[in-house]
């Protein structure tokens, strides 16, 4: 069964004020397939997940989206189709119907009622749509945020450290939640964590960086027990 | 009084300087009384004022005698140191003087050509420069206000602009809502200048004209007109500097360059 990848890192790379960032990364991520991203803080973990939506230009190297070079592509379509969640949840003022909304209407798009309803039932907040962002948890917000990713609907998910800010309680519900909607919408995901055990538990493959290079890439098994 | 003694404005004048610097050594005296140790440099900035401000007289002695070409050159001038001005003051952005050039050029200088053409400002140097000088300024301390405040807008909002393009908006989009606040607090001085005229403040062009002798209601209005166009020379130039500077900040592909010192530091 010969797939193509969702991604294809090719000698990826990006250097920035003269320092190296990132270097030489070779990599497939296959539909449906989960790709944790671990390693030592400054290791270049936020800045190569960066490189994957174009959210930063690479120095070296491209990246395919379904085999094609994502530097010919749109990049407002680009990033709609590799949606990426922040650290931090990164509510724009305003309720949470109105996050929601701001993808699709990009596009000129406005998403119903019925469809902002649909998006929270899926991140367990129903109720919330005309809530003021400034009066939600931390937790919530960043649930609305991945609402309001979803909303696009994309076919890749990026995660930088999407429960580092979060409780042990709130942690575990929101990795549970991202990994169910990953495996409902079928999506592929990259999630950057320097938390071993999160890593194990929620990839299929593990990836280590030291100093912006690959140092292992493997199964978690393999990969974190090595 | 003092005309009795000095029949010519020349002599008049100098008499005038003379007696107000002499007022002014009070405050040298009184400096020196409270112990502020401030003589020598008031003393140093009173002589530097009346040199500088003489300079200026004796230039435009010249100046105005010249062609109106002339005019329009050191408008020119002016509106470049004044662009330089309102980059200094926003040190951080790349590219900033062009920013402000092409804010202040367009803005003010629309302003005076319109103005120049239909007569509101007299074609003539005595007009064009004291009225051109305002209006420029004017642009300059507005494109200032708009580019700082909306370089702290999106040093601090960095993370709401890099989420708003990762969920595909453009970058104009993602940082409309600092586009306008930054225009918002460059207006604000000036409408409460518009709303403090006459009451609070008369302004110098307007004292100018009474003292020199003009009827009040037309020194008013002209007060008005040159307020008016002041507003609009600083609206349209921080208008023009901030949709500019947009896309100064964004790569070709929409990546935010500026980042936050926050971040940069870590
Ligand atoms: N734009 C930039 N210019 C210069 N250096 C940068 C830039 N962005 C990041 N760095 C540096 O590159 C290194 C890698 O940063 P990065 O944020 O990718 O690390 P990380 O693995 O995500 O770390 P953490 O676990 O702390 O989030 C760090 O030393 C950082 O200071
Ligand atoms: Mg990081």
């Amino acid at each position: 069964m010969d797939q193509i990848p969702v991604l294809e890192l090719q000698a990826l790379g990006r250097e920035a004020q003269g320092k190296l960032l990132v270097a030489d990364i070779n990599l497939a991520v296959m539909p449906g397939e989960v790709l944790a991203i671990t390693g030592a803080s400054g290791a270049g973990k936020t800045s190569l997940l960066r490189l994957l939506n174009r959210l930063d230009e690479p120095t070296w190297g491209t990246v395919l989206l379904d085999g094609e070079d994502y530097r010919h592509m749109e990049v407002s379509a680009l990033r709609r189709k590799v949606g990426m969640l922040l650290q931090q949840a990164y509510l724009f003022p305003g309720t949470v119907a109105e996050n929601l909304r701001f993808g699709p209407l990009q596009q000129g798009k406005h998403i119903s009622d019925d469809e902002v309803d649909k998006l929270l039932e899926r991140v367990g907040l129903q109720g919330f749509a005309g809530t003021n962002v400034s009066r939600i948890s931390g937790g919530e917000a960043q649930r609305v945020s991945l609402a309001r990713t979803l909303a696009n609907d994309p076919r890749i998910l990026l995660l930088d450290e999407p429960t580092s800010s979060l409780d042990e309680a709130n942690r575990l519900s929101v990795e549970d939640l991202i990994l169910d909607v990953i495996h409902h919408n079928g999506m592929s995901c990259v999630i950057v964590t320097h938390d071993l055990a999160q890593a194990a538990r929620m990839a299929d493959r593990v990836l280590v960086l030291e100093a912006g290079r690959m140092l292992k890439v493997g199964s978690p098994r393999k990969v974190l027990h090595a | 009084m003092l005309s009795q003694f000095f029949p010519t404005d020349l002599s008049l004048g100098i008499a005038q300087a003379v007696i107000a610097a002499i007022i002014s050594l009070l405050v040298l005296l009184l400096s020196y009384w409270q112990r502020l140790s401030m003589e020598k440099e008031i003393f140093i900035a009173l002589i530097r004022a009346l040199v500088q401000i003489l300079a200026v007289g004796a230039v435009l002695v010249f100046i105005l005698q010249g062609p109106l070409w002339l005019g329009v050159i050191i408008l020119l001038l002016m509106m470049w140191m004044a662009a330089r001005e309102a980059a200094r003051r926003v040190s951080g952005i790349p590219g900033a003087v062009r920013v402000t050039f092409y804010g202040i050029f367009l803005g003010s200088g629309a302003v005076l050509v319109v103005m120049t053409f239909l007569g509101v400002i007299k074609w003539q140097l005595e007009s064009m420069i004291p009225v051109g000088s305002m209006v420029i300024s004017g642009g300059m301390n507005a494109c200032a206000l708009a580019l700082d405040r909306f370089r702290g807008e999106v040093e601090s909002h960095t993370g709401q602009i890099e989420a708003g393009l990762c969920l595909g908006a453009e970058s104009e989009k993602a940082v409309m809502p600092y586009v306008q606040k930054a225009f918002r607090s460059s207006l604000i001085p000036r409408i409460n200048a518009l709303r403090a005229l006459g009451i609070v403040w008369i302004p110098g062009l307007m004292s100018g004209m009474l003292l020199a002798g003009s009827d009040p209601v037309i020194a008013a209005l002209y007060q008005f007109v040159v307020m008016a166009m002041i507003f609009v020379a600083s609206s349209l130039s921080a208008f023009i500097s901030l949709h500019l500077i947009r896309r100064y900040i964004f790569s070709e592909a929409d990546q935010l360059l500026l980042q936050s010192k926050h971040q940069l530091q870590k």
